[in-house]
């Protein structure tokens, strides 16, 4: 008998449910809850601040409104913590009912929240994480990316350092972690086709920062260049160890932008004449990021960064797809056919998506002078991605 | 591999093991002598970084900002004792992990209040930043070898304070029977607590030493941690001169390791550690060694 009215129960809740979940349905043509889950502590607070940031200046700039509809915010720390990923993108999806998940930095959380947006058929915005995978094998429709592919400035740096620089051999360094190999993956294919030859690939286990060892093999391998991909408290001490050990003046090093981004006041000299590529450099000559940098440091107080960037323009995706969708955002086709067709004027110059929703922009060749990442010319211009794998053509 | 790149391996060997040293011998002394297992001990490796970069800051001066990190570590480390780790001693380890963990997030989230997330370097002091040639296309800094100055220095110190002194005696016979050593009339909760400080002291000290290589960032100290550990554990619980040799062997297994076999080299110090283990399971050396 228990059992019964306990099945009775559970059934007159899931009706309930089911039509409390209609109902916001029918709200959501007025709002649009966009669930930010990004790591808003750890190693990466920064950046996950950074991008928060970039995208809440661009609603705020449009009135709070996009196509007169309200944006609300859901936020969640991801801490970085991949194995709480799914567990957290279905609380935003299942409990919080968002309607759009923007995040992450981190690539195996972002891997987790690509599986629950597929699983859920919930909208995905990454902000950060250059994962290949994410848009080449587990690609999808309702998957789109506001920033980079780890392979994209690693395959910039390799043209310019054979082309440009007309390197013959090189070394890479990097951690062993999905993201450093994608980024010499990058190189790698970049310089030999520009008829350079890799000749040594060293790792060292993530998150070590024990470079001796290696820089000393570097002296003793003596190639033209070494390529490196490293990021935060990483990248500062291979810059200032590369240094130290005299190898800036005999061998050059070059790196995907991240190694001198949010880590130039830690560097100080060691890093003055690096060479780096990524799609955003602190001086661009372009009207959009200029008028972008002034109202950034106008409402936070700050100079924004490659992360804010990022942030800005997967908010400026969510209003390309509610635009050609009218303001109807239950109308997804449409939503996805604006956000992935749409031409965005960025503040880091011409963005375009390829068919599997990752960016096409220029790659900027950028030199590390008097503190800054200064802009040296487009390294290779409106570049995609190979997005192997990927059945979205 | 010639005979040059060798030996600048093994000195990068050296160095790196007598950096790992310093920072695992007070965890060793507190580990192994106060019998706490002390999780926070990364944490206090970061406070000295972060400490190291607000008081150069501030005073400019890198002997001043040793000093006065010194003379605040033993306060902090004093307190802790006393407001926190006092009551662990009787306590199963369970609950030791439990308090000394929740230290490291107190500690994290107020270095985020106070400093903020960002990455910051470390001004080398200026009497220390020249470099050695070494090899035909390296040098080699000599604050680098500055600091594996004073880690030999700190081993040798540490060496004769538990083994040559009379408070050392007390220490160690402390570890091994605390009831005895009590009723002979020595006030071992006072010693424990300045024995405590010490090791709080050592590892904001190497955490200090540190910061103008390896610059500041939030987390740094959770690999060190497991470093430490891995150190205390090989060497034997509570010895100083099996962590100098447990740290040194790691010191060469970790750089040989990531020379000539990279896709193992985060899992090499594990298995020395395992192998270690089975052969003598107590670690290397007996404590109080």
């Amino acid at each position: 008998m228990r059992r019964i009215t306990q099945q009775a129960l559970s059934l007159l809740g899931s009706i309930s449910l089911a039509l409390s979940a209609h109902g916001i349905a029918q709200a959501a043509q007025d709002s649009v809850k966009v669930g930010m889950m990004l790591p808003y502590s750890g190693t990466y607070a920064d950046l996950g601040n950074n991008i928060d940031q970039g995208f809440q200046l661009y609603i705020d700039e449009q009135g709070g409104t996009l196509d007169g509809v309200k944006i609300e915010y859901v936020r969640l720390d991801d801490e970085s913590n991949p194995s709480k990923g799914p567990e957290n993108a279905n609380r935003l999806v299942n409990r919080d009912k968002v309607d759009v998940m923007v995040g992450t930095v981190h690539s195996g959380v972002a891997m987790a929240m690509a599986k629950v947006a597929n699983d859920t058929d919930t909208l995905l915005i990454i902000p950060n994480a250059g994962a290949m995978a994410i848009t080449g094998p587990l690609c999808s429709n309702n998957i789109f990316r506001s920033s980079f592919s780890n392979w994209q400035p690693g395959y910039a740096m390799g043209k310019v350092a054979a082309d440009k620089f007309g390197h013959k051999t090189a070394v890479t360094v990097t951690w062993k972690y999905a993201a450093g190999d994608e980024s010499v993956q990058g190189f790698t294919e970049g310089f030999e086709e520009g008829g350079g030859k890799v000749v040594r690939n060293l790792t060292v286990p993530f998150p070590d920062v024990e470079f001796q060892a290696l820089l000393t093999e570097i002296a003793s391998l003596k190639p033209d260049a070494v390529y490196t991909f490293f990021a935060g408290g990483g990248a500062v001490k291979f810059v200032l160890d590369y240094a130290a050990a005299g190898l800036k003046d005999n061998i050059s090093l070059y790196g995907a932008g991240f190694i001198t981004d949010g880590t130039l006041q830690a560097q100080g000299k060691a890093a003055e004449g690096l060479y780096t590529t990524l799609h955003y450099a602190d001086d661009l000559d372009l009207a959009k990021d200029k008028s972008f940098r002034e109202a950034y440091e106008k409402k936070f107080n700050r100079a924004p960064d490659v992360y804010s960037v990022q942030g800005y323009d997967a908010a400026q995706m969510l209003h390309a797809g509610l635009k050609e969708a009218k303001g109807d955002f239950s109308n997804r086709d449409a939503v996805v056919k604006g956000m992935s067709s749409a031409t965005y004027d960025s503040p880091r110059g011409k963005l375009t998506l390829s068919p599997s929703h990752n960016p096409v922009h220029d790659l900027y060749l950028r030199k590390v002078e008097n503190g800054i990442n200064a802009y040296q010319g487009v390294a290779v211009a409106q570049l995609g991605d190979p997005a192997r794998g990927c059945r979205l053509k | 591999m010639d005979l040059t790149t060798f030996l600048i391996q093994c000195l990068n060997s050296v160095q790196y093991g007598l950096l790992l040293f310093l920072v695992a011998s007070g965890l060793t002394l507190i580990f192994g002598i106060m019998g706490v297992i002390n999780l926070a001990h990364g944490s206090f490796y970061m406070i000295g970084a972060y400490m190291a970069f607000t008081l150069a800051s501030l005073t400019g001066n890198f002997a001043l900002t040793i000093l006065l990190g010194l003379i605040f570590a033993v306060i902090f480390g004093y307190l802790l004792e006393w407001g926190f780790f006092s009551f662990l001693y009787e306590r199963e380890h369970l609950l030791q992990v439990l308090m000394t963990y929740g230290l490291i997030l107190v500690f994290e989230e107020l270095r985020s209040i106070l400093v903020g997330d960002e990455v910051y370097g470390v001004a080398v002091p200026a009497w220390l930043t020249g470099t050695i040639p070494i090899g035909n296309d390296m040098t080699y800094p000599i604050y680098r070898l500055f600091m594996s100055g004073i880690c030999v220095l700190v081993a040798v110190g540490m060496y004769f304070m538990i083994k040559k002194t009379r408070i050392g005696m007390m220490v160690r016979a402390g570890a091994t029977n605390r009831e005895m050593v009590q009723s002979l009339g020595i006030n071992i909760s006072l010693l424990y607590r300045f024995v405590f400080a010490g090791g709080v002291a050592l590892a904001i000290l190497a955490g200090m030493l540190a910061a103008p290589t390896s610059s500041v960032y939030p987390g740094m100290g959770n690999s060190v941690l497991i470093l430490s550990f891995v150190v205390v554990v090989i060497g034997g619980i509570g010895s100083v001169k099996g962590a100098f040799v447990a740290a040194l062997l790691i010191g060469f297994v970790d750089t040989f390791g990531k020379v000539f076999w990279q896709e193992g080299a985060g899992a090499l110090i594990y298995v020395l550690m395992a192998i270690v283990l089975l052969w003598k399971p107590e670690g290397l050396f007996k404590q109080g060694s």
